[in-house]
């Protein structure tokens, strides 16, 4: 009640003015952000959107149809799959060990997955040329091949899966783990049965953000990659390519692509989402 | 460190003693393969001369240019991802406005656009060719100049300042900012008096996470460089220009190095700032 009475003079002051008095929000500092958002993300994003379609529906289908756009995107799109299945098992299986497991130096391993995010991507690509380019010391040459996009992709997509499975993890109730186990019910059971559908949500949202930032990427793999047209060039360095030879439609028709592969996985990552956590609700 | 004792992990349910070993083994084998050992590696190339091969190789007239390039887009970039992030932060949490869902979305964009994107998209509103080339025919050169690079590097870090500062604006809540106003404090005294100090752990995390990406940006930043060795190079440029055009590899594995302790110190630098965060 007290508080109340006390807010209600700033409330009504707040019809009044606007707001004016608080934060410094009025519309001054909407009309600030919303231009800043403009000129830095949005104008950029509609000029390349624009362009994908001077040619018209029919122009863009082309572009993304040439021989080598198609190659380039079938090849992005099949590798990040890759990579995002192998994320989910080994992803899961690692944030499992980080969790359950004690063993010395663990502390140390889980510090160990953040790194790929802090690295900048062309040194990611360094990296491994070390051990898998052209001067491995252990005569391992996966230059230029797919294996090696693989390989790039998977380490700067490492954090994804372990770090959203890690934390619902921790939190899972173990004594319906101990109580499943005591009716008898086999490890793999409890594990398919208990852990798996606590734990579907978190890994579902770390493959989906491990599959849009790999369809994107372009510092890891370029030069690890190789960028063989047809093989081993991927959409970003399609895109590259076609900029440096004036052919902007097509290189903006393959942008576009990827942004909208991009946005349809992350909305459909919200539906899953949304889904999950109303079932949750039901079932509390 | 392993605070299981050996009671309790008999009594544990989950994997036997033996799946158990498989799945660390797994785990260990493939993080090995994929982080470790590459690491031990090129930190061993980068040294196996001597550290004074490495220093010789990170301070040539080109190196120090990348790295002076770099630490200029940073001083340009983080003063207006500050304003401009802590505005837009204030606008989403204060704000009672249509199309806030849709602010909140277009301020998450840059992490689903693939750098090359950003830099193809800039180039198409920047350019000779693009929708604001009157300002390059002007003789303001954006595109394959520095402020292309600036705006590059803004677009990828622009999400950092936003997405730190606004949980804690939602927590600190109005009350102090209404109070300091309701006794005759001035916006900005209300801003730098109570706003600035609740926010600032929050702020200088995000800005932590910018220079480190905005250090570390290769993709969107080489689109839109006009790439001279000495001039329009950046650090990772530089790594990109020693590998593919000079073949030097070990002054590659040298800048990368360097690139490396940088994004280390960064990742400490998070780890303490997280308690601090979290402390206060």
């Amino acid at each position: 009640m007290a508080t109340s009475t006390v807010n209600r003079p700033a409330d009504a002051s707040r019809r009044r003015f606007g707001r004016r008095a608080v934060g410094g929000v009025g519309p001054l500092g909407l009309g600030i952000a919303t231009l800043w958002l403009s000129v830095i993300v949005l104008l950029p994003l509609a000029a390349i959107s624009v362009k994908a379609f001077d040619n018209g529906i029919g122009g863009f289908i082309d572009a993304i149809d040439a021989p080598a756009a198609r190659a380039a995107l079938l090849v992005t799109v099949g590798v990040s799959l890759v990579v995002a299945l192998i994320n989910v098992v080994l992803g899961t299986l690692i944030a499992w060990v980080l969790v359950r497991d004690e063993f010395p130096g663990k502390r140390f391993v889980n510090a160990l997955i953040d790194l790929p995010f802090a690295l900048p991507t062309i040194v990611a690509s360094m990296v491994l040329l070390s051990l898998y380019g052209p001067s491995s010391p252990f005569d391992i040459q996966l230059n230029a091949t797919r294996p090696a996009l693989v390989i790039a992709l998977l380490f700067v997509t490492l954090p994804f899966v372990v770090r959203a499975v890690q934390p619902v993890l921790m939190e899972i109730d173990k004594e319906v783990e101990e109580a499943a186990a005591s009716l008898g019910a086999s490890n793999l059971t409890i594990f398919r049965r208990i852990i798996l559908p606590t734990l579907l949500p978190a890994i579902l949202t770390g493959t989906g953000l491990a599959f849009t930032r790999a369809i994107g990427e372009y510092g890891s793999v370029v030069l690890i990659g190789g960028g063989i047209p047809k093989k081993t060039e991927v959409a970003s360095q399609y895109i590259q390519k076609q900029i440096e030879i004036d052919r902007f439609v097509n290189a903006a028709a393959v942008s576009v692509s990827l942004l909208l592969i991009a946005f349809a996985v992350l909305l459909l990552l919200r539906l899953v989402g949304n889904r999950a956590s109303r079932r949750e609700e039901q079932n509390a | 460190m392993s605070t299981a004792t050996p009671d309790r992990v008999g009594s544990r349910v989950g994997p036997s003693r033996r799946s158990q070993l498989t799945l660390r083994t797994i785990a260990l084998t493939y993080l090995g393969l994929l982080v470790a050992v590459p690491i031990v590696l090129i930190i061993f190339r980068t040294f196996e001369n001597g550290i004074g091969a490495f220093v010789d190789s990170i301070t040539t007239p080109a190196a120090i240019s990348a790295l002076q390039l770099s630490l200029l887009i940073v001083a340009i970039v983080v003063p207006l991802n500050v304003i401009f992030g802590i505005a837009t932060a204030l606008a989403l949490v204060r704000g009672r406005f249509r199309g806030r869902g849709i602010v909140q979305a277009i301020v998450d964009l840059p992490f689903a656009v693939s750098p090359i994107v950003v830099g193809a998209s800039l180039i198409l509103l920047w350019g000779a060719d693009g929708w604001f080339g009157f300002v390059d025919e002007a003789g303001f050169r954006v595109i394959f100049a520095l402020p292309g690079m600036v705006l590059a590097t803004i677009f990828v870090t622009l999400p950092f300042v936003v997405r730190e500062v606004e949980p804690v604006l939602h927590e600190i809540g109005e009350e102090q900012e209404q109070a300091a106003a309701t006794l005759g404090a001035s916006r900005w005294q209300t801003f730098w008096r109570i706003t600035l100090p609740a926010i600032r752990w929050g702020l200088t995390y995000g800005v932590v996470l910018t220079v480190a990406r905005a250090l570390g940006e290769f993709g969107a930043v080489i689109m839109v460089s006009a790439g001279v060795a000495g001039e329009s190079q950046t650090l990772t440029l530089l790594v990109h220009s020693r590998y593919i055009d000079d073949h030097n590899t070990y002054g590659a594995y040298a800048a990368s190095t360097l690139l490396m302790i940088l994004a280390i110190i960064t990742l400490l630098l998070m780890t303490v700032l997280d308690r601090k965060r979290h402390s206060s």
